[in-house]
Formats: structure tokens, C-alpha cells, sequence
């Protein structure tokens, strides 16, 4: 709590007293102080999590590696914030960090009145419920909920979802708010509430976190849209740009086939498009154009990988979430991820 | 002319400069004068910051629909309601538990204070080792010892305990009878104006006549009879109007009668036990501060102990007491703000979710300090009032 509060605090006395938060050339300041400064959450197995010798992990995590590894050519220099839902916009609005990589829902509200910009899409989620089924056996949908106590977090487009969609449907609940995912998932555990309600990847790392997951089960209804992506502050195109194409070359690298094990071979690769990805076109100006160096995708692939190397990583087939793909494929694969062209 | 001559008379007058009352002045001047500049540059520089980040400044995001629910209430409030109206809702459970909180604390401080002079050593050593464990033990740690390790361990509903008076207990809270009022019921809370009024009269005409005779009347006992004999006569008046509504099993909870959340009970619960260690310390050193010689005096007097403690030591003690109890409140009322640990939604916990879903990081934090400091400044008039009343009055 004390430290929740001192980040809320430390983000309005920063706003107040500097004479200039919104430093207008982030890059120039990450260099000069030599590492990138990343909001991630503090415990979403999958998205970021440390473990006990704090070494973090996870999808968000490693999307701050891969924009450490545009800037510096080196993954390792990055420094990360742990935020809980309420901290990150202030945090990042006040130049505490540089990245909000923080399985964070893109709305308009926050685009326009937060003072802060959306670069992309890392995970197109939906938000799902989750109940005991030893406990509940009856209960295969939401609309059965009629009368529950769900927990949720605060401060989250799940607690307005939440809100809209049972009273669309006209069912009575009693929502319990907590202050962060982990007491919000303890209290469930501890059997205050019937169900847990958020995004459906957090509610398989929860599912994980319990006594005994296989009781557990997710409900099919899938009640909003959750497109979670990173954000930078507003007033800095040139770094708006260095996050998003950093985004837009994991998903180009894994679309052209470039992986962590054979992009230094793939520099000698004659086709055209890969030679224009990895910096290797005679004369090119892409990587410079955008302030970084121009082997910037081969640092960043180097680094983590492509896309779909740091989704199966950490949410699917290489990590105990095991999520498929889904939407979350290549626009190739039947996917929605859609890399926009680096040329 | 006449200045020269003043200057004449007068060479002795030191320059202005060694003046105390221009000094005084010039210097206090410079003060206010340096705090108007230093709060204009916090706020100009914070709001061209806030404009050059592209954050929009204000309170009118308080008329704007809040979108989120809150289970815990006293006054209507939807999902349709504004962000202002969620936040009278957050004050108005901050004002709840911190009322009930000062009032249990109170209780059960001044009981425990009073048990660690008992003569009876079991009781002095209970008393104590309650202001040793409570005393030394974070409150975050006791509202979390009462939310996960007592209330959380109750059974789940459908295996409630059942208590007296149709009442149910388990791990969703506290479920009571509740009573409901029809018409006629205003005859119950007239009757107990009139017991009121009555009473008072009763103390002010028993006052007057021990002053004249030394004769005393029971005051007490004829009204605690007003106070029950003339809402009960209201009642019967009006034939009864309420009915009592119990506690119904649903599918998921009890439904109906009036339910207390664990949210709620347990922060109750912690900030009242853990204010009552303090409490009941002060009331130690407060009747241990009222010299030995009062209590000797009484005696010599013919006074009871009892009657003694009531007449003599007490009043004193209070004296001492008031001030600090006065900082103990206002402890409780602040430390309320910790809810947001076990999800009960007090101000700081509703505040907090507006701040997040509209980004006035500004704004909520003002508005928090604004309603505590309220609040802080509301109990401290209060009793002020209240020690100003029992100071000593030079006859």
C-alpha cells in the first residue's frame, strides 16, 4: 500500500514541481542515463513476472527488451517499473518510466485524455469469467450468475465490462473491488466471491496460481474486447515511432521467417524484403531514419526473437499457460497481428 | 517644523531598522508574500506541464457517468451515476466506519484502560497483554489478520452459521434481521423526542432542588424509563408498524435482512481494537494523572469509591484525556484510508478507481486531501468543544 500510494504521490509532485516533465527527445535522455526505464505488472504470469532472483519474464517484459535492443543493441539494458493497475498512467505521465508495457486495454478515453498514445496491439484479449466448477457444478454461462459475488480489480475496464454487461442483461451481482489482481485472486481463493472476472489470459495464470487448477473452469462468454498494447507518452513523435516499428518489426520478422536462430544467416538472404528488414539494402536509411542503427530489427530479434518466438515463450506451447494462437496468429495464419510493411 | 523638533527631542531613537514592530511586520509580509509566489508557481507550473503533456485539466470529469458499480452503500448510486456522486459514496462509508470506529474504540478503551488499574490481577493481566499484542502490531497487519484469518475462515453459505434471532454468519458476512418501518412509525421517533426533552428537564429540576435541599432523585432510572416507556407507548399507538424481514437462503447467498460485508467488519473491527490500545493507555495515564491526594480527600469526605471515581477522579482525568483521544481520532479517521487493502469501498478506494479510469491524477488527490483535512478539522472542532466545556472554570 505505502509503496502504491508513493508512486501516486511521487507522479504528482513530479508533474508539480519539475519545470519540464514532457521532455520532448526521450531517446537522447535514455541514452544519456544508458538504460530504458519499463512499467510492467507486477505479477501476470505470461505478460511479467519476476522470479526469485528478480529476473523478469513474460510477453510485456520481453516487448522492453526488444526496444532496448533497438536502442542500445543490447536487450540487457532496460530497467523495469512494477505497477498495479492505478500507478501506470500516472507513472508514465510523469516520466517515471519510458514504456508502459503493461497488458493495458487500448481505448479512446485513454488516447485522448490521458496524455498518452497506444503504439499497438501485443495480445488481443477478451474478457472472460471464471468460477469452481466443484463448487458450482451447474453453471456452464455467465447468464446463470444471477446473484453471484464476482471479485475484480479496480481501476480496470474489466470493473466497467463487468458493470455494462450485467446490467445489458439485466442480472443482479455484487461486485468485490480490490486494489491489485493479487489480492482480488486471493480473496477468490479464499472463497469470498462465486466468480473471478478478467482478461481471459490472466485467468489462466490464475487458474494456475490455485490449489488445484483442473476444478477450475472458464466460462465461454467472452464479454469485451481487451486489445492490450504499449503506450508512450504524448508529445514525442520521433519515440512513438521507435515502440511502434519496434512492435511492427517482431510481427515483419516473423511473417518474413527471420527467427532468433538464423538471423545472421538470413543477412546474407538475397530476397529483397528481408534485406530492407535487416538493414542490409546498400544505402539504406530506415534504421538511421528512425534514429536507431540500421541492423535495429537484427539487435531486436537477436534479443527475443520474433512475435511468434516470444508468444509461444511465454503464453503458449513453451510455457505452463499453453494459450494457442488464435487471433493472436499472423494475418497469414488466419490471425489478425498484422505487421505493417518496413519499406 | 514640528518634525524637525521631533527629531530634536528624540536623537536617541533607534533607526527603523532595529523598529521590532516594523520588523515584525516587514518580516511577515515577506512571508505571505513568498508563499503566494511559491503556491502560484506550483500551480502555473503544473498546469503548462500538464497542458504540454496533452492532460486535460479539471473537475467537471465529475459529471460524467462512472460506469462502475459499488456493492457497499448508504445512499442510492448506479453504474449510471456521475464520478462525483461515486465519491460521496466513498465518503460517506469513510464517515461510517470512522464514526463506528471511534465509537467501538472508545468503548473498548476506556474498559481495557480501566481493567489495567483493576485491583483484579487476571484483569490487569488480560488488560495488558491486549495493549501489549494490538499496541505493537502494524494495522495493516491486523485488518488483514481479521479479513484472511478470521472472517475468511467462516463456512461458505450454504453451511452458515446460524445464530440467534434468525441471524446468519459465514465467510460473505454478517446477515441480520432487518426491520421495516410503515406508516406510523414517525409516533415511535416522536415518542422518543418527547422522552428526550423530558429527561433533560427531569436532570435540570433534580439538579436545582439537591443544590436547595441535598436531597437526590434517582435521574438516572427515571430516564432510562422515559427513554424506553415513551417510544414503546408510540408503538403500541401506532399498532406495531414495522415488520421484521429475516435473512432468506438464495442460490449464491442469503437475500433480504441486512447483510454486513466482511469488507466492512473486518476494517471495523482492526481500526477499533488497534485505536483501543491507544486508547485505553491514555485513559491509564489519565486517571494515574489525577493526584493521590483527590482520592484521599473524597475518603475523608465520606464520599463512596465509586461515587468517588464518578465525582472527583473522572472529571479530572478527562481533562488530560480529551486532547489526546482528540489525536486518536483523528489517527482512526486517516487510517480508514487503509480499506483499500481488503477492498471495502471507503474514499481512498473509490477515489482510486476514478483517478484510473479518468486520469486526474491531480484533481483526486486534492479532492483526498480536501475531505480529510475536512474531516480532520470537523473531529478536532468537536472536540475541542467538548474540552473547552470540561476545562477548569476559575470561579
Amino acid at each position: 500500500m505505502r509503496k502504491k500510494s508513493l508512486a501516486v504521490a511521487a507522479g504528482v509532485a513530479s508533474l508539480a514541481l519539475t519545470a519540464s516533465i514532457a521532455s520532448a527527445d526521450t531517446l537522447s535522455n535514455i541514452k544519456s542515463k544508458g538504460f530504458l526505464q519499463c512499467g510492467v505488472n507486477v505479477a501476470l504470469a505470461g505478460f511479467s513476472a519476476s522470479d526469485d532472483k528478480g529476473q523478469w519474464t513474460g510477453l510485456d517484459v520481453d516487448f522492453c527488451r526488444a526496444v532496448a535492443a533497438a536502442v542500445f543493441g543490447d536487450p540487457s539494458k532496460v530497467k523495469f517499473t512494477g505497477l498495479t493497475a492505478k500507478d501506470r498512467f500516472t507513472a508514465l505521465q510523469s516520466g517515471e518510466i519510458d514504456v508502459l508495457s503493461r497488458n493495458t486495454t487500448w481505448t479512446v478515453s485513454r488516447d485522448t485524455s490521458l496524455g498518452i498514445s497506444f503504439v499497438g496491439v501485443m495480445y488481443y484479449d477478451g474478457q472472460g469469467f471464471m468460477i469452481n466448477a466443484r463448487k458450482l457444478p451447474d453453471v456452464k454461462s455467465v447468464k446463470q450468475l444471477s446473484g453471484a459475488v464476482i471479485c475484480v480489480a479496480a481501476g480496470t475496464t474489466t470493473e466497467l465490462n463487468l458493470a455494462d454487461y450485467f446490467k445489458a442483461n439485466k442480472i443482479d451481482y455484487t461486485p468485490v473491488v480490490f486494489d491489485t489482481l493479487e489480492e482480488a485472486t486471493a480473496a477468490y481463493n479464499a472463497g469470498r466471491c462465486d466468480a473471478f472476472t478478467n482478461d481471459q489470459s490472466g485467468l489462466y495464470a490464475a487458474r494456475l496460481q490455485t490449489s488445484s487448477p483442473k476444478d477450475y473452469v472458464v466460462l465461454p462468454e467472452i464479454i469485451s474486447k481487451e486489445p492490450l498494447g504499449p503506450a508512450v507518452r504524448q508529445g514525442d513523435a520521433k519515440w512513438l515511432n521507435i515502440v511502434k516499428w519496434t512492435y511492427f518489426a517482431l510481427l515483419d520478422a516473423e511473417e518474413a521467417g527471420i527467427n532468433r536462430s538464423n538471423v545472421d544467416e538470413m543477412k546474407g538472404s538475397s530476397n529483397p524484403d528481408i534485406k530492407r528488414i535487416l538493414g542490409t539494402e546498400a544505402g539504406t536509411k530506415i534504421g538511421t531514419d528512425l534514429g536507431l542503427s540500421n541492423d535495429w530489427v537484427v539487435n531486436i530479434v537477436k534479443a527475443t526473437g520474433n512475435y511468434g518466438e516470444i508468444f509461444e515463450r511465454n503464453l503458449g506451447s513453451g510455457s505452463p499457460l499453453n494459450i494457442s494462437r488464435g487471433v493472436n496468429a499472423l494475418w497469414t495464419k488466419g490471425g489478425i497481428q498484422y505487421g505493417v510493411p518496413i519499406r | 517644523m514640528s518634525q524637525e523638533v521631533v527629531l530634536d527631542v528624540a536623537p536617541t531613537k533607534a533607526s527603523p531598522f532595529y523598529d521590532p514592530k516594523l520588523r515584525s511586520i516587514v518580516v511577515q509580509v515577506a512571508i505571505v508574500v513568498l508563499l503566494v509566489f511559491g503556491l502560484w508557481w506550483i500551480s502555473d507550473n503544473t498546469i503548462e506541464n500538464l497542458r504540454r503533456s496533452n492532460i486535460p485539466t479539471g473537475f467537471e470529469f465529475l459529471n460524467s457517468r462512472s460506469g462502475f458499480e459499488i456493492p457497499d452503500r448508504l445512499i442510492d448510486y448506479s453504474s449510471e451515476s456521475s464520478y462525483g456522486r461515486a465519491l460521496l459514496v466513498g465518503i460517506v462509508n469513510t464517515v461510517r466506519v470512522a464514526v463506528l470506529g471511534i465509537i467501538v474504540a472508545t468503548i473498548v478503551g476506556f474498559v481495557v484502560g480501566v481493567g489495567r488499574l483493576s485491583s483484579n490481577w487476571m484483569i490487569r493481566k488480560l488488560a495488558t497483554i491486549y495493549i501489549l499484542v494490538f499496541r505493537n502490531v502494524p494495522l495493516l497487519l491486523v485488518i488483514l489478520f481479521w479479513y484472511q484469518g478470521v472472517l475468511a475462515l467462516l463456512p461458505n453459505v450454504r453451511s452458515s452459521l446460524a445464530l440467534p434471532f434468525g441471524s446468519y454468519l459465514n465467510n460473505r458476512g454478517l446477515y441480520l434481521p432487518r426491520l421495516i418501518w410503515s406508516q406510523g412509525a414517525w409516533l415511535i421517533i416522536a415518542g422518543l423526542m418527547v422522552a428526550i426533552g423530558l429527561s433533560w428537564y427531569v436532570a435540570r429540576k433534580a439538579h436545582a432542588r439537591q443544590m436547595a435541599t441535598g436531597l437526590q432523585l434517582p435521574v438516572f432510572w427515571v430516564s432510562v424509563a422515559l427513554l424506553i416507556g415513551f417510544p414503546l407507548l408510540g408503538c403500541v399507538l401506532a399498532g406495531f408498524p414495522m415488520t421484521v424481514e429475516f435473512p432468506q437462503k438464495g442460490t449464491f447467498l442469503l437475500t433480504g435482512g441486512l447483510d454486513v460485508k466482511p469488507e466492512f467488519l473486518s476494517l471495523l473491527l482492526a481500526l477499533s481494537f488497534y485505536t483501543a490500545a491507544f486508547i485505553a493507555e491514555i485513559v491509564r495515564a489519565g486517571i494515574q494523572g489525577v493526584p493521590k491526594g483527590q482520592a484521599e480527600a473524597y475518603s475523608s469526605l465520606g464520599i463512596r469509591p465509586g461515587q468517588g471515581l464518578r465525582l472527583v477522579i473522572i472529571p479530572q482525568a478527562l481533562r488530560i484525556i480529551i486532547p489526546l483521544l482528540t489525536s486518536q481520532y483523528l489517527n482512526l479517521t486517516k487510517n480508514s484510508s487503509l480499506a483499500v487493502a481488503v477492498g471495502y469501498a471507503d474514499l481512498y478506494a473509490v477515489g482510486g478507481t476514478i483517478l484510473n479510469q479518468t486520469g486526474r491524477a491531480i484533481e483526486v488527490v486534492v479532492l483526498f486531501m480536501a475531505v480529510y483535512l475536512g474531516l480532520s478539522i470537523l473531529i478536532s472542532l468537536v472536540m475541542n468543544w467538548f474540552n473547552v466545556k470540561l476545562a477548569l472554570r476559575q470561579r
